[in-house]
């Protein structure tokens, strides 16, 4: 028995140790902290995992050092030797780590012993900082928050004004209209009155008995008219079939415009298999979910049309779709797939290989597809049409740089043409069984 | 009279025929069967399959063609860290193409990590994600291990990347990582 009891105090030892070696430390680094250098830290360092106010990969850490002290009566050095070696703590049997492991799912906090004692204070002041006292409209609940006002955008009085004037003008115009007629009117029934023929009869022959009579005339615009027509029949029936300017409504509101223009995210970081297959692929849910697990609302500019509830309603759609419950950070395993809608398609006897495009040839997405990187809804910018595939076949030049495998054939072939530059068509872009088959 | 009874008949004719081209729907198709594919096309709605969606997932437990190998390595802190301690690239320096790995780094890591590796991507700069790290981080210790673990099952904030780069690029992605950490603590 008494062995036992020895080895348990033995065991103590070194906590005991630890506990008086952070107990001395502390009372060595009770120093007031700095917001700002602890806004810069905390969005190096921790904003990977965790926000100030929303459960992410780790808790919510506003206010985090008076929330432990009055919630489980941790201090400072309990937070210090979390944060430089949450691992070793849960390892430890630390209660409370162990709860907090537990809790999330066993996930380890990355350790940061880089992180000085100032480091520290400085990031535990920015989490302690009152969001009111930056700015007073973050929240409802503030004191000094000023309800934001409808209609004080510019434009919008700017629109609302000039259709008043429109209106103002058109009426205007129809009073006069109206007036006119009116004196018109009074004038002839003076000149009546008094017997003079105001509106004289022209006895001359109207201008289309004229037009009638003269044969050449009428032949010569009844040409004019047949090729006229010709030309627009001809228009509209070789646009049968080709859906330039297809925009169709999306079940999502995705925006190029934000995500490859504003944001400037490769195209081929979610279309990835434009590098490898046939089709350039729509991008399936994880990778949305790869950065919208984290940015779960829009911060940037909006337009009347599309406000920040617009979009951060769509966001919500995607988590909707991808079965993401926002509040518990977890896959719920409910999921239903996006039906988005096709917009470029090439007919069925027409064969199109992205990865021969963009790998091989390097054409830039935009050279097809348009500047879709502005596009708020994407259309179809090019035809598709094979007079348009042939049109730059003829115009593209092969890069015969850096091609060792093909020099022989790229010589050959410049010899028979008698060129210096080879471009796809000479290459043999032109045969029909390349693409219909 | 007449003629103006004329002229809405045919204006009325070339409006019908104007108002048809809309652009929230596709146009005409001239023989639609030359257009419409007989066999599956590619993301296409069919009652044949479940989920009523042609784009169905692996069996499985299948094995991509090629020389693709399984990845055994669990997707937990044990495996991360036996990842971090034991695995190594299976590609030698002379199948390193730095070019193609610099190449799929910007297109796939640099928006968050940054070009040259420091955690000031793109995104990062505009605050829409934040944390990331250098990679210098020596909390973190990264190995050529660790970073295939995580770039094959994400890791805290970051995603998964193994549906966009196949196994071999991601083992040059690895390397040009391995390569932007030296020069970050030169």
């Amino acid at each position: 028995m008494i062995q036992v009891i020895y080895r348990q105090l033995a065991s103590k030892i070194p906590y005991l140790g630890l506990v008086i070696l952070l107990t001395f430390s502390t009372s060595l680094t009770a120093q007031e902290g700095d917001p700002a250098k602890g806004k810069t830290l905390f969005n190096t360092n921790c904003a990977a995992c965790h926000q100030l106010d929303k459960k992410t990969t780790g808790p919510a850490l506003r206010n985090v050092e008076a929330r432990l002290a009055d919630e489980q009566g941790l201090d400072r050095t309990w937070l210090d030797a979390w944060i430089r070696n949450s691992a070793g703590m849960v390892k430890s049997g630390d209660a409370y780590a162990n709860q907090i492991f537990n809790e999330y799912n066993g996930t380890a906090m990355t350790a940061f012993p880089q992180l000085t004692d100032q480091d520290i204070s400085d990031i535990l002041a920015y989490t302690a900082v009152d969001p009111c006292e930056l700015n007073p409209q973050s929240s409802p609940d503030c004191p000094g928050y000023v309800q934001p006002t409808g209609g004080d955008n510019p434009d919008d009085e700017g629109g609302i004004s000039n259709k008043l004037i429109l209106g103002a003008l058109a009426i205007l115009f129809a009073l006069l209209a109206i007036a006119l007629v009116l004196v018109r009117k009074t004038l002839n029934r003076f000149a009546e009155e008094k017997g003079i023929d105001a509106v004289a009869k022209d006895k001359s022959l109207p201008i289309w008995k004229a037009f009638v009579q003269n044969q050449f005339l009428v032949l010569v615009t009844s040409i004019f008219f047949l090729l006229a027509s010709a030309y627009f029949i001809y228009g509209y029936l070789s646009q049968i079939g080709v859906d330039q300017g297809y925009q169709p409504v999306q079940p999502i509101h995705f925006s190029h415009k934000i995500h490859a223009g504003d944001n400037g995210i490769d195209c081929k970081y979610c279309h990835s298999s434009a590098r490898v297959s046939k089709t350039s692929g729509i991008p399936s849910l994880n990778i949305c979910m790869n950065c919208h697990k984290s940015v779960y609302e829009y911060k940037g500019e909006t337009t009347d049309k599309y406000s920040k509830e617009f979009y951060d309603g769509e966001i919500q759609k995607l988590y909707a779709a991808a079965g993401w419950s926002d509040a518990d950070q977890k896959y719920t395993g409910d999921a239903k797939p996006v039906k988005w809608v096709r917009i470029h398609n090439l007919p069925d006897f027409a064969y199109f290989n992205h990865s021969q495009h963009v790998e091989v040839a390097g054409v830039q997405c935009q050279t097809c597809h348009g500047p879709v990187e502005e596009m708020e809804e994407v259309y179809q910018f090019a035809p598709l049409t094979m007079g348009w595939c042939i049109n730059c076949h003829r115009e593209t030049d092969v890069n015969v740089k850096d091609n060792a495998y093909y020099t022989k054939i790229h010589e050959e072939l410049s010899k028979k043409y008698g060129v210096e530059k080879l471009t796809a068509a000479q290459m043999g872009g032109l045969e029909c069984g390349k693409c219909h088959y | 009279m007449k003629s103006i009874f004329k002229i809405a008949v045919v204006l009325m004719v070339f409006a019908s025929v104007v108002a048809c081209k809309k652009d929230t729907r596709p146009n005409y198709q001239f023989m639609p069967n030359m257009y419409e594919p007989v066999s599956y096309e590619t993301y296409q709605d069919s009652d044949a399959f479940p989920g009523n969606m042609e784009a169905q997932l692996p069996a499985e437990g299948s094995i991509p063609r090629g020389d693709h190998m399984p990845f055994e390595i669990e997707n937990t802190t044990e495996g991360y860290e036996f990842a971090k301690a034991s695995l190594v690239s299976p590609i030698d320096s002379t199948e390193i193409d730095t070019p193609r790995g610099k190449e799929l780094y910007d297109i796939y890591c640099g928006i968050c990590h940054g070009n040259k590796g420091k955690g000031q991507g793109k995104l990062v700069k505009r605050e829409k994600i934040l944390g990331v790290p250098s990679y210098d981080d020596v909390g973190r210790a990264i190995t050529e291990g660790s970073i295939y673990h995580t770039i094959y099952y994400g890791k805290n904030a970051m995603g998964s990347y193994a549906n966009q780069l196949n196994e071999e690029e991601r083992w040059q992605v690895v390397d040009y990582v391995l390569k932007l950490k030296a020069d970050i603590e030169k």
